[in-house]
């Protein structure tokens, strides 16, 4: 299986469009930390300034840690379309190239190859999250030094440093739960199709329906968005209030598991049945 | 699993065990109420080249894809070396390789970096076996470079590197020529000639052209809408039924006039559309040729032809 997988992650980041992602990233996060340390605290200042007529505020707040909070909340619709990019590809790419004929017709068995796929796709989504989380918090933390997290979000909240390094790691691994969703998900309609674009397609279909939904106040709404993946998709923004809300965090990573689960399931079952017609 | 044939040599008639390595029994695909392939039982013995015939929709391609198992058939069943595709898949591929349709690979990949991967699918395979097979379809040279950069030639040549990466004792080529000019086309079919000569291959050999299979098979089935014509020995096949010699030549009355008289050559004539129909042994075509010009008859064209061409002639033309 680790060659199988070795093998996978060659073609993976041989393939140009694997570093679409990476490279938008890299243009993006130091694009955001360069022009807001320009601004020097105006965006912050404006953020909190229905607050400041009430609070005295001491201390280094405009930081890297606060930057790097930032980055995270504002990225989050665009991380699912740059992953579905890559996981979208896995198994419709191999049809829009032919290359099942190459692959399917040796010994080893469809599961296996299954598995190294979406192992590989794993990886690729787990090292395309931290590579954001390294980058974005890296370079924010030496570009504007570290410090207390302020949180604005419904109130204000200041974290202690001693404990923000922590938060994100944590937050970053749920947000990597989350991502892994999504990868299943544009893995699972990868299964169906013979053209990489559908996958894709289909993914942000699903993603901008579902929170359409979870996130709509609407009564008729109130239950079913409860069961859908895209309720649970902030739950790494919990892991910056104050208690951590652990019991919620717990249920989104039982529903997520689930979803991912059988979105993996489900693409299985068509993968192994599938007619190689391409 | 073996079989008892019987196989027919000039100097005499001989029992001789052959080892059936493939077997298809009541094989079928069904695509809504369409039947791509139906009933279809295939026997291919080892060091056979296997030719696989059928005109373009025939149900060649859908068969292979269900030997190699791309496809799942709607109903029976096929054994590689006496396992069971279906129970035993892995065992079943082992010793088997192939191309189905146009060989498509990595394009972004070198074609060592490819044959790595199929290697690596397929066993054990060392980087020795990668250069050896490159080498014997003449890509070594262009080893590092990438796919994309080959012509369509070279990539129906890796494609039969590709099938032999693992050094399998069955190679299913799906009309490997096709698309090729008459050089590479020869090229290729000296390949296989070696393979199957020299390595001891067997092959099964996909096409649409019943001159290629009669240039390299020694057995052959003929499949048509999905269905199985005949299937047995290249030449006996092609021995069997009438043998006719179509003759362009004028004028109309003298061609008659030799004919008629020359009742040693020819069994029986019949004339249609302008041209004559003679059933004659192909070995007295020299002589009906000097009898014709002889009589002052100009000889535009002497064609040999056999009952099983005229079928496969005839099944090409319903479908193009």
């Amino acid at each position: 299986m680790i060659r199988l997988v070795y093998y996978e992650l060659i073609k993976l980041f041989f393939k140009k469009r694997t570093y679409i992602g990476f490279g938008i990233v890299l243009l993006i996060v130091p694009l955001v930390e360069v022009a807001m340390k320009l601004e020097g605290g105006r965006f912050l200042t404006i953020a909190m300034r229905g607050l400041s007529r009430d609070f005295l505020f001491f201390g280094n707040l405009f930081n890297g840690w606060f930057v790097a909070h930032q980055i995270m909340n504002s990225l989050w619709f665009h991380i699912p379309l740059l992953i579905s990019f890559v996981a979208g590809d896995q198994l419709a790419g191999e049809a829009t190239a032919g290359t099942y004929r190459l692959i399917l017709i040796r010994p080893v068995s469809r599961t296996r190859i299954f598995i190294a796929k979406y192992i590989t796709t794993l990886i690729y989504t787990i090292g395309f999250v931290f590579f954001l989380a390294g980058l974005s918090i890296g370079s924010a933390v030496i570009l504007l030094g570290s410090g207390d997290l302020i949180v604005v979000l419904r109130g204000i909240l200041i974290l202690p440093e001693a404990e923000v390094a922590w938060r994100f790691l944590t937050a970053y691994l749920l947000a990597t739960w989350t991502m892994i969703t999504i990868a299943s998900l544009s893995f699972f309609f990868s299964s169906f199709v013979e053209n990489a674009i559908g996958p894709i397609v289909a993914t942000m279909g699903v993603y901008i329906v579902f929170t359409v939904i979870s996130f709509l106040p609407v009564e008729l709404f109130e239950v079913p968005k409860k069961f859908l993946f895209t309720y649970y998709l902030n739950m790494w923004q919990k892991m910056f209030q104050d208690p951590v809300p652990w019991n919620e965090i717990k249920t989104g990573i039982l529903f997520m598991g689930t979803w991912t689960l059988a979105f993996v399931l489900s693409a299985w079952a068509v993968f192994v049945r599938k007619d190689i017609l391409s | 699993m073996k079989a008892l044939v019987y196989w027919q040599e000039h100097h005499g008639r001989l029992f001789v065990m052959r080892e059936t390595i493939l077997q298809t029994r009541q094989l079928g695909k069904r695509y809504g109420k369409r039947w791509a392939v139906k009933n279809l039982n295939l026997e291919v013995f080892r060091s056979d080249v296997f030719g696989f015939l059928g005109p373009n929709g025939a149900g060649k391609s859908t068969t292979i894809r269900m030997i190699l198992s791309l496809i799942k058939p709607t109903e029976g069943a096929t054994e590689i070396f006496g396992h069971s595709l279906k129970s035993h898949r892995s065992e079943a591929l082992r010793r088997v390789g192939g191309i189905v349709e146009k060989p498509d690979f990595y394009q972004y990949l070198s074609a060592y970096k490819n044959l790595e991967i199929v290697g690596a699918l397929s066993g054990d395979v060392k980087r020795k076996r990668i250069f050896e097979v490159l080498d014997l379809v003449g890509l070594s040279d262009r080893a590092t470079d990438r796919v994309k950069t080959y012509s369509h030639g070279m990539k129906q040549r890796l494609g039969i590197a590709q099938a032999l990466i693992s050094d399998p004792e069955l190679i299913i080529l799906d009309e490997p020529t096709n698309g090729l000019d008459p050089q590479g086309m020869k090229e290729v079919r000296d390949l296989i000639v070696h393979l199957s000569r020299d390595q001891k291959k067997t092959i099964i050999l996909s096409s649409h052209l019943l001159n290629e299979i009669e240039m390299i098979a020694n057995r052959m089935a003929i499949i048509h809408n999905g269905e199985l014509v005949v299937q047995g020995d290249v030449n006996t096949l092609l021995d069997e039924g009438e043998k006719y010699v179509i003759v362009h030549a004028e004028p109309r009355q003298k061609v008659l006039s030799v004919l008629n008289r020359q009742k040693r050559i020819l069994k029986n004539f019949s004339e249609k559309e302008g041209r004559f129909e003679v059933i004659m042994d192909f070995a007295l075509i020299p002589e009906l040729n000097k009898a014709l010009v002889g009589a002052g008859v100009h000889v535009r064209a002497l064609i040999p032809r056999r009952s099983l061409e005229d079928l496969f002639l005839s099944m090409t033309e319903r479908t193009t």
